[in-house]
């Protein structure tokens, strides 16, 4: 790990001084920065620590049914939050599905949005990597890439964004309240990571400076409370990675489905969203048809960029699995294995 | 530039002088302070060998800066036993033959110690090793692990019953 | 408190104590659970520096420059020690002298011969600084195209396998017995390169003293480590005091000399301080040893009745371009099954990597998941049960040698496996159980075998005029129980309780223990322990029953027998003296013996020696996804004499464990082009986690063995790993009808299935 300047700004105006200077790198918890700069893969002259800013790690319960989520708050205490995980079942079950119950509990909401691929060919400094050295190739292309992207991916990086809970979140309009050194704004969640296409080295909307200060989910997203779920299919039953995930969510009105969301992870850059399908499934009956009609739907521009066309069938069943399982309804309690095809038992489960 | 933090190690306050940001309290724990007890087994968030009660709640301690922790509190292997008297986990972690080499052994225990402290798991084992599932074992000693989590738990109920 | 374990007979008593088989929990514990036993890296002397390894980022060709000086400029750097200035070495660290020695990177000379390989030490005040010095180094590389993967270099035959064996072996008629067979089958296995990744990384703490030298580092063999270090440094052995009183896992990675353990010696040389180098965990991918991949293909053919009339098997294995270890792959067939007609041969490639290396049950582990798949294969196109086609087979002799079986109670083991896992009533047909969720179900079995072995081992017993006792021997405990199992030992052989004896192990200086490996370490030691202890209590007796003064007077030497601290005439127990007494009065301060251990070539000669078992395993399947877990695995396993069946069960659990990784989850993933190995960590090469291995049962099956050694101890360390990883892969083909025999199975040869 490089030297560094340690800073420990009190304000969000201090922070956003100081995480606009050249060569700095915001710091929270540091569970995926640290793991970074030990690897070489980031070398930060300054970290900015936020850990401690003032009024970032609240959740606030709007009388609406929507929440704003400080970005300080951990993952952990989210997923656990009783109200939050009454009203965005998928969301608590995506976290609760990440890492291990240790890096829940130290990661924060905003590091999730901004953790970076897990391609090894971005982490292995002796390979050639357009996101790590711009302009200097891909040796994932071509290389053993089996789990890269399958849609949105371009010549110069076909890596996928590892996150689980940016998954419902894209799915439930989530939105992202940033505060630079021009002023606060907000930018849709699915709006918010870019895909590579000729730049890969550019992963946000993020301008220098840029802090993300919360996460908020509107009160439409609470009405799908009773019909949403996360799935998300591993290589070893918890603390992996997804080979490929999805959130669904439905309102269901008179047994047919009034409003459906969709998204993918592990298929792309930046979590899925797959408008199209949700559009076929409005009007329609929970069946499995539908659900089916959806999900090749949702993979409809897929293309294997690598020895991986093996996801783009896995994505799409996934896709329909998931829109059964949150057809047949929310469970009461999350499952002893959250997100996992061992614990969401199709059919056995349905209407806990 | 030396940065000094103040850090509760098992109970007492130190004032710790940091030469250097870059230390890790996994690193600070062994080398600095000589509190071997916690491992490092990969030094990147993959293991759990390294998992310490921060501010009480488990984490892995070779991801967290060092100099970020000023005013935290740190619970180690080093600090549960009481008088001599080994911590009801630690105890049944011999019960259950849940270790072998004991390489993975102290992270399991503060793992364990704070998954119970997270109330999630209750008596459901499928609970208990998915909660357990950020601490790898090479040993395999997973089955015992999870035997001795559950026995542990009976135990500090049955304790808090009778208090 | 678990229970007593079941299916233990009582140890039959020798002449002395009664501690074996008692299920005593690990007398390391306390020190374990509290963070108190102290592992290579938690040490520190004062003085000490930190020293990090700069490796190699290409597989194949020649460091051309490192930037020295950007290191050296890194505040709290102290030296960087590259071919330039690394101190000499008396001996040459690519000299090879026998299968357990292998060459060694220790900065020699600039040339890469594997990813990951040694090319510079970075020696700083802190590990930031020397970790940071590490990085700044920026090497330079001449980059030659690496030979990748079975295809990527030339194949031939090895002078040998394993640890000497010929690379081939037939007899009978092994076309005809294929050709005349009404039932033939035929198929490729392939298996990964896999990184034993103990939890504890290769650790050194080195001091030197002048000419002495102190190391703290994890050893499997402490004593050949002692000679190698010796040979490189040009000191004597016993100058170099080694001590590895815990070993954070080893499984075979630990168990000879490598080159950063030389390397971090060369540091404390070159700075006059003492100096702690630990591997980062890539590191670990490269020097330290690894398994080799196969491909192995195998050929069996059947009789109406199922019986077979030939088996055949062929693997392809890799080596390093510049060592020799072979995984002996093929040879598991030597002692499985009955056949009239046997041909096992192995070919290699030489490959831009680090040496392979004994991982557990080397050979046997590869050779074992393939072999059990080919003869699930065998027994459905003979449309028998797996296990009833097994027991049509079964091997009354050695099918490779001719020989008896020293002992083998497989029948019982199949037989309460079997019944415990609920065997009967299995499906004959693939993709017949669903659970109540719509998982398909599968159940499968392999058989477990691993050779009962013995080493060279010596310890040392003393009895002390209080009449406690203290056995000494340098054995290795990493993590299979040796500290609690020899110390029952020891105070058996003494006869004496464990409290009143006191057990020292762990270092050099204590006699030579020889080498934690081939599951031989517990017969061989624990004979030459017991044996000690046997050699001290003989002149004691001889002393009591010599002299009139003592109520065993005229007993005889084999009249006495010992038990917890005293003599006693076998044919009057009340007739007794203490131990100490019978000192006292002899004016002795102590008795003290020496014990060894070592394999019987007249037993050797005579019988087949292995211990067995039996794995059912039942697996889920997503149908639709392909994701798997093996919810249930069920071991019974005959190894002999159970010295304490706690941690034999615990042995198996964590070879069953391994099994289990095997068939579904741990491979190596090298890039084709640079050879590097992109998943060189712990998140993306997958070892189980807790939620994989959601239900084991271990039955310890009695056996009794008069000929493998005195007290009829096989090794149990190795043997579960094989026999399970095939029953996982079988029973995945049973829940699907897909049979993968490419491993680790991929849930992507699942989907559409």
């Amino acid at each position: 790990m490089n030297r560094f300047e340690f800073l420990r700004p009190t304000t969000i105006a201090e922070a956003v001084a100081a995480g606009a200077r050249p060569g700095a790198a915001y710091h929270a918890a540091g569970t995926n920065l640290l793991d970074l700069m030990k690897g070489g893969v980031m070398r930060p002259g300054t970290l900015v620590d936020v850990g401690r800013l003032p009024g970032l790690d609240r959740i606030e319960h709007a009388a609406d049914g929507g929440v704003r989520i400080g970005a300080l708050v951990r993952n952990a205490d989210l997923a656990h939050d009783p109200g939050f995980a009454a009203r965005f079942p998928a969301v608590a079950e995506a976290l609760l599905s990440g890492a291990s119950a240790q890096l829940r509990n130290a990661a924060t909401v905003g590091g999730n949005l901004l953790q970076r691929t897990r391609c090894g060919y971005f982490y292995d400094l002796a390979s050639a990597c357009n996101k790590r050295t711009p302009g200097a190739g891909c040796d994932a292309r071509g290389g053993e890439n089996r789990l890269h992207a399958v849609l949105g991916w371009s010549e110069a990086c076909i890596a996928t964004h590892p996150s689980d809970f940016c998954v419902p979140l894209a799915a439930l309009d989530a939105v992202v309240e940033i505060i630079g050194r021009d002023g606060a704004r907000e930018v849709p969640l699915a709006d918010f990571h870019r895909l590579p296409g000729e730049a890969p080295e550019r992963e946000t909307v993020l301008a220098p400076g840029d802090l993300v200060v919360a996460v908020r989910l509107p009160a439409e997203a609470a009405g799908f409370a009773a019909h949403a779920r996360y799935l998300k299919v591993r290589e070893r039953t918890s603390y992996a990675f997804a080979v490929v995930s999805a959130a669904a969510a439905l309102r269901l009105e008179d047994g047919r489905i009034a409003a459906a969301r969709i998204a993918l992870g592990g298929v792309a850059l930046k979590p899925w969203r797959a408008r199209a399908a949700e559009a076929a499934l409005v009007g329609r009956a929970p069946a499995e048809a539908a659900c089916r009609e959806a999900a090749a739907l949702a993979l409809a521009d897929a293309a294997p960029s690598g020895d991986n066309a093996f996801k783009i069938e896995l994505a799409r069943r996934i896709v329909a699995r998931a829109l059964l399982l949150a057809a047949a309804g929310t469970p009461g309690r999350l499952p002893a294995l959250p997100a996992s095809p061992f614990a969401a038992l199709p059919g056995a489960q349905a209407h806990v | 530039m030396t940065l000094s933090i103040s850090l509760t190690v098992n109970g007492t306050v130190q004032a710790v002088a940091l030469e250097d940001p870059r230390v890790t309290l996994l690193d600070l724990l062994r080398e600095r302070l000589h509190l071997t007890g916690t491992k490092k087994g990969c030094d990147r968030g993959q293991c759990g060998a390294c998992t310490v009660l921060l501010d009480g709640r488990r984490t892995n301690a070779c991801l967290v800066l060092a100099a970020a922790q000023d005013g935290a509190s740190v619970t180690t292997i080093e600090g549960l036993a009481e008088g001599g008297q080994l911590h009801p986990v630690q105890q049944a972690f011999i019960d259950h033959d849940a270790l072998q080499c004991g390489f993975c052994t102290p992270g399991q225990i503060m793992s364990a110690i704070g998954l119970l402290a997270e109330g999630q798991a209750g008596d459901d084992p499928e609970r208990v090793r998915e909660g357990m599932s950020g601490n790898l074992c090479r040993c395999g000693a997973y089955a015992g692990i999870t035997e001795a989590v559950l026995d542990a738990q009976a135990r500090l109920a049955a304790r808090e019953d009778a208090a | 408190m678990s229970d007593p374990i079941p299916g233990i007979a009582a140890p039959a008593h020798l002449r002395q104590g009664s501690s074996i088989g008692q299920p005593l929990t690990r007398r390391d514990g306390p020190l374990k659970v509290t963070g108190q036993a102290r592992y290579a890296a938690d040490n520190h002397p004062p003085g000490m520096l930190f020293a990090v390894l700069a490796t190699s980022g290409i597989a194949r060709g020649r460091v051309l420059g490192l930037d020295v000086a950007a290191a050296k400029a890194h505040p709290g750097v102290v030296e960087v020690m590259t071919p330039a200035n690394r101190p000499p070495l008396a001996g040459d660290p690519d000299a090879k002298d026998s299968p357990f020695m292998f060459r060694l990177d220790a900065l020699q000379n600039d040339a890469v011969r594997y990813p990951q390989q040694p090319i510079a030490v970075v020696i700083a005040e802190t590990l930031e600084a020397a970790t940071e010095g590490a990085a700044l180094l920026a090497p330079r590389y001449a980059a030659e195209p690496p030979r990748v993967g079975l295809d990527g270099a030339a194949a031939f035959v090895p002078a040998a396998v394993g640890v000497g064996s010929p690379a081939s072996f037939a007899q009978g008629e092994v076309e005809a017995g294929l050709a005349a067979a009404p039932r033939r089958m035929e198929a490729v296995y392939e298996t990964p390169a896999q990184y034993h990744n103990a939890m504890e990384p290769h650790a050194i703490v080195a001091a030197w003293d002048g000419e002495r030298l102190t190391l703290d580092t994890p050893s499997q063999g402490m004593a050949m480590a002692q000679a190698r270090f010796a040979a490189l440094f040009g000191i004597r052995p016993e100058d170099i005091h080694i001590r590895s009183p815990f070993l954070g896992g080893g499984f075979g990675s630990k168990g000879l000399a490598n080159g950063p353990q030389v390397l971090g010696i060369l540091a404390a040389r070159l700075v006059g301080r003492p100096v702690k180098l630990v591997l980062r965990r890539e590191q670990m991918y490269g020097p330290v040893g690894h398994r080799a991949p196969t491909r192995q293909t195998i050929r069996m053919g059947a009789d109406a009745a199922g019986g077979f009339t030939a088996i055949a098997s062929h693997t392809l294995t890799a080596t390093s371009s510049f060592d020799d270890f072979i995984e002996a792959a093929a040879d598991v067939a030597h002692t499985l099954y009955a056949t009239p007609a046997l041909h096992t041969s192995h070919e290699a490639v030489r490959l831009d990597t680090g040496t392979p290396m004994f991982m557990r049950a080397p050979g046997e582990a590869p050779g074992s998941i393939a072999l059990e798949s080919a003869v699930d294969e065998m027994a459905f196109a003979c449309g028998m049960d797996p296990l009833a086609f097994r027991l049509r087979n079964y091997a009354e002799v050695e099918p490779a040698s001719g020989k008896p079986f020293s002992s083998k109670a497989l029948r019982e083991c199949y037989a309460e496996g079997a019944a415990r896992f609920g065997w009967a009533g299995r499906p004959l047909q693939p993709r017949q159980m669903r659970d109540e969720a719509g998982l398909l179900v599968g159940w499968g079995m392999g058989t477990a075998t691993f050779p009962a072995m013995m080493m060279a081992g010596h310890a040392r017993a003393t009895l002390r005029a209080d009449g406690s006792g203290l056995v000494e021997t340098g054995a290795h405990d990493m993590g299979q129980g040796a500290w609690t199992a020899l110390a029952q030992v020891a105070a058996d052989g003494m006869g004496l309780p464990l409290d009143r004896l006191e057990f020292r192990s762990g270092t050099s200086d204590l006699p030579d223990a020889g080498i934690a490996g081939g599951s031989a370490h517990m017969a061989t030691v624990s004979s030459a322990i017991h044996g000690a202890g046997g050699a001290v209590i003989d002149r004691l007796a001889a002393l009591a029953t010599g002299d009139e003064r003592s109520p065993l007077f005229g007993a005889g030497n084999a009249g006495v027998v010992a038990r917890e601290g005293r003599l006693h005439r076998r044919d009057d127990e009340a007739r007794s003296e203490s131990y100490a007494a019978i000192l006292s009065r002899a004016g002795l301060a102590g008795l003290e013996a020496m014990g060894q251990g070592a394999a019987d070539p007249a037993a050797q000669k005579a019988f087949a020696m292995h211990a067995h078992g039996a794995v059912f395993v039942e697996v889920k399947v997503d149908p639709d996804f392909g994701q798997i877990r093996a919810t249930r695995v069920v071991g019974a396993f005959a190894a002999g004499r159970v010295i304490n069946p706690r941690m034999v069960r615990s042995q198996y659990y964590g070879g069953m464990t391994w099994g289990v990784s095997f068939a579904l989850h741990e491979h190596a993933v090298t890039d084709r082009r640079s050879g590097r190995i992109m998943n060189a960590d712990l998140a993306e090469y997958h070892l189980p986690v807790n939620a994989d291995v959601p239900s084991l049962e271990a039955i310890l099956v009695a056996e009794q063995d008069p000929h493998v050694n005195p007290l009829g101890i096989k090794g149990v360390g190795e043997i579960a790993i094989t026999g399970t990883a095939g029953a996982v892969a079988n029973a995945v083909w049973h829940a699907t009808g897909v049979r993968v025999r490419r491993f680790p199975i991929g849930l992507e040869a699942l989907i559409g299935a």
